[in-house]
């Protein structure tokens, strides 16, 4: 089914042809020997990987494998006992999320996290936060180079909202949206940052199908058109398999498997731990 | 009627003659009305507008760009999309060459604009955006006469391969550089523009083919700008006038409205940012000339009603009393008739207070002139917004008469008629009562269909309108149905189908509805829940549902229903013509009727014989007095899938209440 909109996607010259010119031999985000642990229980352990400037790399595994743990490991929020992280050629030490966001590395979450009460606007707005250089005090007073900035990321904004296609949402408060234009929201959110590194908290659970297509649409469109990094959890493997360059497989905290869609699904160990699918036929 | 010929008679308003077609009107706005707005378009949150002297610039460099790509005069193109200004700078770049552009419904599914597309034998697609890219790209083997494709938004479509692909704004650059290179070639250009004439074809319409398959409408330029400047005459519109363009390009309503008056008086068209906002763009920018099907104003007063019930007591109240108010005296103000002094005091109260936030609120503070046709409005819906002082008229429209058959001219307006034969416009009643009409708006043929051409334009003009009507009293039209709905029960009792639809179809619960019985013992009905009133209720009764079908088949929702019907049916009994029709069965649909399915068309009417066989296991149920059916139907997804939606529809049975003593009736009817 979800071969719909990758054959919708795809450009007529073959999707081959576009792998090789998005994505570069460039690594973006290096992971070494990661092991993080609350207390006694392992939540990661020893796990390696790379992330390829342009590539939309997948992570997956059964509940509890330790995904969401590995996402926050990469935008510091979670502080890793051992291992290096390098990201953009510089190794990093510990460090709070948001000098990991103001390196270029936005997320979305699991549960929608947005401000409520606030409209769709306000809410991406929130996401050029980082990018403002103007102080309070011209901000309050709304004149001169605050004005002049807001401007100008009001228009990033509004590209931001016709990229997404929820220009009839503008100015309604998000929570009084459906769930599915919520997620949309927070994606335009963590767009708002321009980031290099884009990290997406199961953009698609809880969406029915119509939902996800336009969500898988708006991936690819992120990933080819804006030319952002992707680092993706999800638990729809039509979407997972269709969406990804490369697919990291954890299971326990450890890593079972790397590799290309295909060469995960063959993987005997991923059969077993997670897709728990009969080898026999 | 008498009987003239098109060549006797004189025009209402003084023509510009040079300026016979649409490309020399934009010749002649951009001279008179160069420093005017044409066009606005809302873009990433903020109006853009294009002056006719822009709009000249950019029509001449897309028609030189075209020509380039190697359009010929003679050959069609089809443009496909919502309303945007470069989508119809396209119209006017064709025509300026000879060709002649066909717009295609942007929400049709492949199939439908494949069709449309080979059967018209276009030579380029014009289109919005990847959707329609893919769209045709998908049915290029079908239509092998497309030689490229030109889109508007460039959005998704990066790595297409471009070798018969181009952007709006690559063949302008086209045309721009030629131009730079070769400045003979505007003379060549203009010279193109002259040799065009008024009585040449200018557009293919598809009709939207409530019995089989579309047949493209062919108008001349004649047709369109005659028809367009009697209508603006008519209404007094002129340059300082505005429209929002919302409607389907593809449709003859749009074409007339948003572009054949809009050239001809020079006014300007706003485009919506995306279909979804054309209510809030509406408010932003206020159109003066204003169309909408009467679905349309239903469904905000549905919005209205539902947003009320939420509101404060006082408001409410407020509310419910300056309504009354204006139910009261607000037509005979809008009419000028003569009002006591202490309702116009309140009325004048309630506009502040009320009316006034109420019409910036639903987008007509500007509004001079609005028209609603398509369907019966029902009379209630009418005198609201009328007495709200929104200047709301009925019209009889048909693609084949350029629009406009009939039209009320200010201080007749009645909810029940659909006004006098339009400038211009004869109308006459035949013998089997079908309405038929000739005039300048008339059609020239219809594409590749002599056969249909002749069974419905006669020799000397006269067009087959297809709907059953008569002339009330005051020589106002009214339409009974389609001629070929009006049947009759098994006891003779005269059976108009859409005439009873109409009336339950005001409920604000209920959004469609297929009245049955011609031929049979009793008439019945099938019924569509409207989602959006019905959920609503449901929500603040607790009622839980997880489907429009669980919600359909609720037994409180079937209750309601029948207090509806019997509403219905007491009304009917009270007239002695159509106490004999009252429902004595309905049944609650467990699906939305839907234009995918192929039970409405495109334009959202009920496809009558397709629903009769499709629910036929409903219909024979219901007439075997069954209480209750299973069915399974087949559902298209918007992608072209196919699923099936299966359950059961219970049957109830009415209670019919003896015919009242006829009333005496108005002479004419």
């Amino acid at each position: 089914m979800m071969a719909d909109v990758g054959a919708a996607a795809a450009p007529v010259g073959g999707s081959e042809y576009v792998i090789d010119e998005r994505i570069s031999d460039e690594i973006v985000l290096d992971v070494a020997d990661i092991s993080l642990s609350f207390g006694g229980v392992k939540a990661i352990q020893g796990v390696s990987f790379n992330i390829r400037k342009g590539e939309v790399r997948a992570i997956i595994g059964p509940n509890g494998a330790g995904k969401t743990s590995m996402l926050n490991v990469i935008n510091g929020f979670y502080h890793p006992q051992l291992g290096t992280i390098t990201y953009k050629g510089q190794r990093r030490t510990a460090m709070r999320p948001y000098i990991a966001a103001s390196q270029g590395i936005a997320r979305t979450f699991q549960n929608v996290a947005l401000f409520r009460g606030m409209s769709t606007l306000d809410n991406i707005m929130s996401g050029r936060t980082l990018k403002m250089k103007s102080g309070l005090l011209w901000q309050a007073i709304n004149w001169g180079p605050a004005r002049n900035e807001e401007v100008a990321h009001r228009k990033k904004v509004e590209e931001i909202i016709d990229f997404l296609e929820i220009q009839q949402i503008r100015k309604t408060p998000v929570g009084r949206l459906p769930y599915g234009l919520q997620k949309r929201v927070e994606l335009g959110r963590a767009l708002a940052m321009e980031p290099e590194l884009l990290l997406l908290d199961e953009p698609m659970a809880g969406m029915n199908l119509e939902e996800k297509e336009d969500m898988s649409r708006f991936i690819i469109d992120v990933n080819e058109q804006m030319g952002t990094t992707i680092a993706l959890i999800e638990h729809d493997m039509g979407v997972v398999m269709d969406l990804s360059d490369r697919v990291l497989v954890l299971d326990h905290g450890e890593m079972i498997a790397d590799g290309t869609p295909d060469e995960v699904q063959g993987n005997q160990n991923v059969i077993d731990a997670y897709l728990g699918v009969s080898h026999a036929e | 009627m008498t009987e003239t010929t098109l060549s006797e008679k004189t025009l209402s308003r003084p023509l510009d003659a040079e300026a016979d077609t649409v490309p020399k009107l934009l010749l002649r706005n951009a001279s008179i009305f160069g420093n005017r707005p044409a066009y606005r378009e809302k873009h990433l949150g903020i109006w853009q507008s294009w002056t006719w002297s822009e709009t000249l610039d950019e029509v001449q460099a897309f028609a030189i760009g075209l020509h380039l790509l190697g359009l010929k005069r003679g050959q069609a193109i089809a443009i496909i999309g919502d309303n945007r200004p470069g989508l119809y700078w396209a119209f006017t770049a064709a025509q300026s060459l000879g060709c002649i552009p066909v717009p295609v419904y942007q929400d049709s599914v492949a199939e439908e604009t494949a069709y449309v597309v080979a059967h018209s034998e276009a030579s380029m697609a014009i289109v919005e955006n990847q959707e329609q890219v893919d769209k045709i790209l998908s049915i290029s083997e079908e239509v092998p006469t497309i030689e490229h494709v030109v889109y508007e938004d460039p959005r998704g479509l990066k790595k297409y391969d471009h070798s018969r692909l181009h952007s709006i704004e690559d063949v302008q650059v086209l045309g721009r550089e030629e131009i730079k290179k070769n400045p003979d070639i505007v003379k060549w250009w203009l010279n193109e523009i002259a040799t065009t004439k008024g009585s040449d074809d200018c557009v293919m319409l598809y009709t939207s083919g409530t019995t089989g398959r579309p047949k493209g409408v062919i108008l001349s330029s004649d047709n369109l700008i005659l028809t367009a400047h009697n209508a603006n005459a008519f209404d007094g519109l002129n340059e300082t006038d505005e429209i929002i363009a919302y409607l389907p390009m593809a449709w003859v309503g749009d074409h007339i409205f948003s572009y054949a008056q809009a050239y001809c008086a020079g006014f300007c068209v706003a485009c919506p940012e995306s279909p979804a906002t054309s209510a809030l763009d509406q408010r932003e920018i206020g159109p003066t000339f204003f169309f909408a099907p009467p679905r349309r104003f239903e469904a905000q007063l549905t919005d209205i009603t539902v947003r009320m019930e939420d509101a404060s007591k006082l408001k409410k109240w407020l509310f419910n009393y300056f309504l009354g108010v204006a139910k009261r005296c607000g037509v005979d103000i809008l009419e000028g008739k003569p009002v006591g002094i202490v309702d116009r005091a309140l009325y004048w109260l309630g506009d502040k207070i009320i009316y006034a936030p109420l019409r910036n609120q639903l987008g007509y503070t500007r509004l001079r002139v609005g028209y609603t046709a398509g369907e019966a409005i029902g009379p209630e819906m009418f005198s609201f917004y009328r007495s709200l002082g929104i200047n709301l008229k009925q019209l009889m429209g048909q693609t084949e008469g350029s629009v406009y058959v009939t039209m009320q001219p200010d201080g007749e307006i009645y909810a029940d008629t659909v006004g006098r034969p339009a400038p211009d416009v004869e109308v006459k009643i035949s013998d089997d009562g079908e309405i038929l009409y000739r005039g300048p708006g008339v059609f020239v043929r219809y594409h590749k269909n002599e056969k249909a051409t002749e069974e419905t334009k006669t020799p000397d003009g006269w067009v087959h309108s297809g709907d059953a009507g008569f002339f009330d009293h005051r020589e106002h039209l009214v339409i009974i149905d389609r001629a070929k709905d009006v049947g009759k029960l098994t006891d003779g009792s005269l059976f108009a189908p859409k005439y009873l639809e109409n009336k339950v179809k005001f409920f604000p619960e209920i959004r469609e509805v297929v009245a049955l019985g011609a031929g049979r013992d009793f008439a019945s009905m099938i019924i569509n829940i409207d989602l959006d009133s019905v959920g609503n209720w449901a929500e603040r009764n607790n009622v839980i549902y997880a489907s429009y079908q669980e919600l359909a088949g609720h037994p409180d929702v079937y209750k309601m229903i029948e207090a509806r019907i019997d509403e219905l049916n007491k009304g009917l009994s009270q007239d002695a013509q159509m106490a004999g029709v009252q429902i004595k069965r309905f049944g609650v649909l467990h699906k939305e009727l839907d234009a995918d399915d192929g039970e409405l068309t495109r334009t959202l009417k009920v496809r009558r014989s397709f629903v009769a066989e499709r629910y036929k296991t409903l219909i024979d149920a219901i007439y075997s007095g069954a209480h209750d059916c299973h069915i399974s139907t087949e559902v298209t997804f918007e992608d072209g899938r196919k699923g099936s939606i299966e359950g059961h529809v219970k049957i109830v049975d009415m209670k019919v209440y003896p015919a009242a003593e006829a009333p005496v009736r108005e002479a004419a009817e």
